[in-house]
């Protein structure tokens, strides 16, 4: 056979040819058009010799994009073309999306350094007339340990109302609800995930007022007014976490003869566990950095206050706020404690998602990993 | 209803793994309770629809009854029926009666849950639980239901129930791994050793092996020939060389049309229905000219 004889021809690069071959781009090529779409961005304004990012950026995406149709076009041909323009479009969104997250922790991390002490975890607002001296002179003092109390009592108690709540109410929805009331209770959850955080804030406000008179601020009101807020976070995940446990396992455990609240108890939930925790989760980072409810609800103490049902307290978000809004003298030491205040927060919510993430992946069914 | 068997009974199966072969039941024991299933102008209504009319058969006990018929013509859900699994489907409801051991399963204040406990069931597809290990599995049905054994209890009732699942050989070693680790012919016999860890009456099983590949299947229709000696089922196949293979009697569900509810053709001994059936629908279906 001559086919064997001789030597298979490369076959060559070309868009235009019938056969099935054509030219591909590599990684590399990529990462060359999106530095060189870099670089023409940066030509924009380097002649001025002014840094202009938004103006960098804009351009490199767009020469990115062309940039990549064009030579995919040429060395490629139609189809793959299109299909590097889609994948360029949707990176460049991601990294856009991107920017504004980084640009927040960097700038939190950067600025709440300076004050992300010990004496800021162990410190609280209560300054003595030496302190004041000290702090004239700038040295580092003041801290929000009862802010940070107040904030772990705070969400602690929201939390504790709102994930039997939610969990409950998901576990009807799911399992027994039928008809009308799963219906208008499905709404009423919707419309509970669209009410305004001060609104909840002053219904708690106004409850407690009820009850103790005007001017009642506590742990306990704000941790309701979070509830408000949090329950229906609550509700939405672990509804859909019950829903993705299969059929088939319901049947199998009512099969052998057991009772529908223990199939929930022991099947249902345990293996939607994982999810459900995440939820959970997700749902305290939405209410843990939550300002204006807390500002009408429990108010501001200048000391700690480990006690929920009396007496206001400070929470990390409304001791960010003042610490910014009323700095003190000189300015400069409030708005450090802000942003160690702020710091704080971002990690407190870290180190809860770490905790979720390490229990979803203990109790994570085995066979589903 | 009384959940338990008599204790000669709950006796005679313990001893089992001791003895080399499964297929020893004393005959004293088998007319203590026979398990037969007695179904009675029977029809299934999901809603309105009327899914299955006006069924009557005997279903032998210590048997194996296979239920054939083309898809939808109800013979899932009259499977499903016998032990009132049917009803988790909302608005389904039946008319008509099914004893067995002469007390009727629909009779006022049966409880559905006790019902289960006497007739197990296997389903199309393996679902061991994901949350238990292959141990836990088995067990499930004493742990879920919180019954307090001993783990010299457990441990027995595991490797009874395993080797009864011709299984034990195949994951002693890894007991305690996820049942779901599994190939689907071993997770479906897990299943089968799961709903007969619970010494029920009767064992069905809806399609067991569509999901499994031949070799599998061979397997579970092995299986099923040994639990034969102790259990009565009832399976629902669409393959007609199982039903011929492992059945001693077969029934023949059609459907006149979409809409229609299926109805019972004939219930007669295998060898009679794929030979000669009484009725032309079922002499059709057997050869294949339709359906």
């Amino acid at each position: 056979m001559t086919a064997t004889l001789t030597p298979t021809p490369t076959p060559t690069p070309s868009p235009d040819s019938d056969g099935h071959t054509s030219g591909q781009l590599s990684r590399i090529h990529i990462a060359l058009i999106a530095v060189g779409a870099v670089a023409v961005g940066a030509a924009t304004w380097a002649p001025s010799g002014a840094v202009n990012w938004a103006r960098w950026i804009i351009v490199s995406v767009l020469v990115y994009i062309v940039a990549t149709y064009v030579i995919s076009r040429i060395v490629e041909g139609g189809r793959k073309a299109t299909d590097r323009v889609v994948a360029a479009i949707v990176t460049c969104g991601f990294l856009i999306v991107m920017l504004p997250l980084v640009s927040v922790v960097w700038t939190v991390i950067d600025r709440g350094a300076a004050r992300f002490d010990a004496t800021f975890f162990t410190e609280t607002m209560r300054l003595t007339p030496d302190d004041m001296a000290a702090q004239n002179e700038g040295a580092a003092v003041g801290g929000a340990y009862h802010a940070i109390v107040g904030t772990l009592i705070v969400t602690g108690l929201a939390t504790a109302f709102s994930v039997p709540f939610g969990l409950f109410t998901a576990i009807y929805l799911v399992e027994y609800g039928r008809g009308k009331l799963a219906r208008g209770i499905t709404s009423m959850v919707d419309v509970m995930t669209g009410i305004p955080s001060i609104v909840a804030g002053l219904f708690a406000y106004a409850l407690f007022e009820l009850f103790f008179g005007p001017g009642t601020r506590t742990g306990l009101a704000g941790g309701v007014a979070l509830t408000v807020l949090m329950t229906p976070v609550v509700v939405r995940s672990s509804e859909e976490m019950l829903r993705l446990v299969p059929n088939e396992l319901r049947e199998a455990s009512y099969a052998l003869g057991v009772p529908k609240w223990k199939t929930i108890v022991k099947v249902v939930i345990p293996t939607a566990i994982a999810g459900i925790l995440t939820g959970i989760t997700l749902a305290i980072a939405r209410v843990i950095g939550e300002t204006a409810p807390l500002l009408v609800t429990v108010g501001l103490a200048q000391d700690t206050n480990y006690n929920p049902f009396d007496g206001r307290m400070t929470t990390l978000p409304v001791y960010t706020y003042y610490q910014y809004v009323q700095p003190g003298i000189p300015p400069e030491a409030g708005q450090d404690r802000a942003w160690a205040a702020a710091l704080a927060l971002v990690v407190i919510v870290a180190i809860l998602f770490t905790i979720a993430r390490i229990l979803a992946k203990i109790l994570k069914p085995k066979g589903l990993r | 209803m009384s959940i338990d068997r008599p204790t000669t009974e709950r006796h005679q199966m313990s001893v089992e793994p001791n003895t080399t072969a499964v297929a020893t039941s004393t005959p004293t024991l088998t007319d203590v309770v026979d398990h037969r299933i007695e179904v009675s102008d029977l029809n299934i209504f999901y809603g309105d629809f009327r899914a299955v009319a006006d069924v009557s058969m005997t279903i032998e006990p210590k048997s194996i009854t296979a239920l054939i018929g083309p898809s939808g013509c109800g013979k899932s859900t009259f499977l499903r029926s016998l032990n009132r699994m049917h009803e988790v489907i909302d608005g389904a409801y039946v008319q008509g009666h099914v004893r067995l051991n002469g007390e009727d399963l629909y009779g006022p204040g049966v409880d559905p849950v006790a019902v289960r406990r006497k007739v197990g069931m296997v389903f199309q597809r393996p679902n061991p639980f994901p949350t238990m290990s292959i141990y836990d599995n088995v067990i499930a049905g004493m742990k879920l239901n919180s019954r307090r054994l001993r783990k010299a209890e457990t441990d027995e009732i595991v490797e009874r129930s395993l080797r009864g699942a011709n299984l034990w050989e195949e994951v002693k070693d890894r007991l305690d791994k996820p049942g779901s680790g599994l190939s689907g012919g071993q997770q479906q016999r897990l299943c089968i050793a799961r709903a007969t860890a619970v010494e029920p009456d009767v064992l069905l099983m809806d399609e067991p092996c569509s999901a499994l590949d031949p070799i599998s299947t061979l397997a579970i229709e092995q299986l099923m020939l040994e639990l034969r000696e102790h259990f009565t089922i009832v399976i629902v196949t669409h393959n007609m060389q199982q039903a011929a293979r492992v059945s001693e009697r077969t029934g023949f569900f059609n459907i006149e049309g979409t809409g229609k509810p299926g109805r019972l053709v004939e219930i007669d001994d295998t060898a009679t229905m794929f030979s000669n059936p009484s009725q032309q629908a079922t002499q059709d279906y057997v050869t294949g000219r339709f359906g």
